[in-house]
Formats: structure tokens, C-alpha cells, sequence
């Protein structure tokens, strides 16, 4: 995944750039169903991998080809980016252990969910249940944000109402 | 347009439907295993982007008209808020799933994640398949000998 992610940065190809993503969400995925969150795992396959690439190809027939290099220096971001990287390695030092059963992320409402699902729903897959059922205010507005999103796009950028092509593109990446 | 890949139009003719089966699997199966509305609604849109990818665009929107996949988006938003509304008629608060059979609320509860799951699905696909059809509907700026 690293060797993706700083060939995605180097890469100025930017057709090669869109697969390498393509590419590292598929690792990601495989990361996901290495920690058993098999949910996650097949969104991040399906979104990541297959149609944020679809769109970024998209997107990428309505612009150039090739990134142009950027004029300025990369000492300040590449700064940032080992600060930030390095507070977050700190932070992760302070963490529970992976699947330790006193984290405080088992021992809030997951226990009550839990059972909860055995009791009540009598389902096998506890993160539907979650999900829609004691969460159903939160997928509510998930589903609104997909269909702010849908919406956004087909006001933006879909010929509701037939335009002529403007010489400078409005870059919107809706993924 | 695109009379040429013959290997590619005749798999994606035989994946297509396979794509679609398996996304209403997800869909409907995602109360037992992994999955739901959110990767179902994903992977029946991509049966539809890979058929615009291959056969063009018109004939995709042939299968599946702008207009129509316009109306999905709104659809399973008012699905879902709809299951809501529907167990505050029936005396329980706002999508709480006992109220759709309250002689029997596990039943109920069942039934509630099934249309909830159903209504994101529904809003997914659309949201999906319209971004895309944006997107490709644009005339592009690279033809196609450049790739």
C-alpha cells in the first residue's frame, strides 16, 4: 500500500495515476477483511475500487492527460505530512490493543447492541441491525447525503438543459 | 458506436444480468450476511455503468432512461422516510420498526430493515448511475486513439 500511495505522488501520468487508486483501494479492502470487517471490506471494493475509478475516468476524458508539474517547492507539505503522520503514530501509541475486550469502544454500546440483536431482531448480521435498525436515524441521513450528492451532480454538471462547452472547465470530482 | 472489442460486448451481455442477480443478493440477503442497501445500490449501478462503458451511452440509456434513475434517487429516500412515517401512524416513534407488525415486533423488525435497506438501495443505484451518466454525457475533451 505505501509503494501505491508514493507511486500515486509521483506518478505525472494521470490515467496511471486513477488505476494506483484504484489499485490501493482494492489493498485497503483486503486490509478491511484482514480485521474481519467484511461490510466495510465490500463497500471499499465496490466504491473504491470500481466506480470512483469509473468516475475519475470520467472525469479524466473531460480534462487533460498529463498532471502539470507544480511550480512550487514540496518542502512545506512534505513537512506537514510527516508532522501530522508522526502526531497520529504518537497517538496510536495510547490505543488499546487490536481486539482487546476492555477497549472503550467494547465496553459503551456495543455490548447492548449485541445482545441487544440476539433479543430483539433475531438477526445473524449484527451490523445490519446496527445500521438500520438502532441506527436508522443515521442511515436516514446517509441516504440523504447520497441523494444531496445525486442531486448536486445532476445540477451541476448533467445537460438537464443543453449548454455549449465552455473553454475553462469546472473541475467537479463528485466521488 | 464502439462496433469494435467483440470479446468485450459479448462478456459484458453475459455479466450484466449476473451483476444485477448478485446486487439484489446483497440487497436482500444483507440481514444474513455481509452486505445491504449501500454496497447493493453500488454494485447494480456498476452493472449499468459497465454496460454505458461498453455499448455507449444511448444504449444504456435505453435500458435505463435519465428520467427514470432521476426519480430513483428521490424514490428510496421517501421509501425509507416512508417506513418512518409509517410506524409514527401506527403509535410508535419515528422508525421504530415494531410498530409495522406489533403482534409479532421481531417480525416487524425484520420487515423495517428490509424496506429501509430496499429504500437505500433504490437511492444508491440512482445517485450511482446518475453521476455517471453526468460525467459520460459530457462531450470529451481526449478522443479515443489518445488513451
Amino acid at each position: 500500500m505505501v509503494a501505491t500511495a508514493v507511486a500515486i505522488a509521483r506518478m505525472r501520468s494521470l490515467f496511471a495515476t486513477v488505476m494506483l487508486a484504484g489499485v490501493f483501494s482494492l489493498l485497503s479492502a483486503l486490509l478491511f477483511v484482514n480485521l474481519d470487517a467484511v461490510d466495510v471490506a465490500f463497500t471499499e471494493a465496490a466504491v473504491g475500487a470500481g466506480i470512483s475509478t469509473v468516475l475519475m475516468l470520467g472525469t479524466l476524458a473531460l480534462t487533460s492527460r498529463v498532471e502539470r508539474p507544480s511550480s512550487r517547492s514540496p518542502v512545506i507539505p512534505l513537512f506537514v505530512v510527516i508532522a501530522t503522520g508522526a502526531m497520529l503514530i504518537y497517538g496510536t501509541l495510547d490505543m488499546p490493543n487490536f481486539g482487546s475486550p476492555d477497549a472503550p469502544a467494547q465496553l459503551h454500546v456495543a455490548p447492548d447492541y449485541f445482545y441487544g440483536t440476539e433479543k430483539d431482531i433475531k438477526l445473524p448480521n449484527v451490523v445490519t441491525a446496527i445500521l438500520a435498525s438502532y441506527r436508522g436515524f443515521d442511515t436516514l441521513g446517509e441516504t440523504a447525503v447520497v441523494f444531496t450528492a445525486g442531486i448536486g451532480v445532476l445540477l451541476l454538471i448533467s445537460g438537464l438543459r443543453t449548454r455549449r462547452r465552455r473553454d475553462e472547465d469546472e473541475e467537479e470530482d463528485e466521488t | 458506436m464502439m462496433q469494435h472489442h467483440l470479446i468485450l460486448r459479448v462478456v459484458v451481455k453475459i455479466l450484466a444480468p449476473a451483476i444485477i442477480l448478485f446486487g439484489l443478493y446483497v440487497q436482500f440477503h444483507g440481514d444474513y450476511s455481509p452486505g445491504g442497501g449501500f454496497q447493493a445500490g453500488v454494485i447494480i449501478a456498476a452493472a449499468f455503468i459497465i454496460y454505458g462503458i461498453v455499448f455507449g451511452l444511448k444504449q444504456a440509456q435505453q435500458v435505463l432512461p435519465g428520467w427514470v434513475v432521476h426519480k430513483l434517487i428521490a424514490l428510496g429516500v421517501l421509501i425509507y422516510a416512508g417506513t418512518g412515517i409509517y410506524s409514527m401512524m401506527a403509535g410508535y416513534t419515528f422508525l421504530d420498526y415494531d410498530g409495522l407488525s406489533p403482534a409479532y415486533p421481531t417480525g416487524g423488525q425484520h420487515n423495517g430493515i428490509l424496506l429501509v435497506e430496499f429504500g437505500v438501495g433504490v437511492t444508491v443505484t440512482g445517485a450511482m448511475v446518475t453521476i455517471y451518466y453526468a460525467f459520460a454525457g459530457r462531450p470529451p475533451r481526449i478522443s479515443d486513439e489518445e488513451w
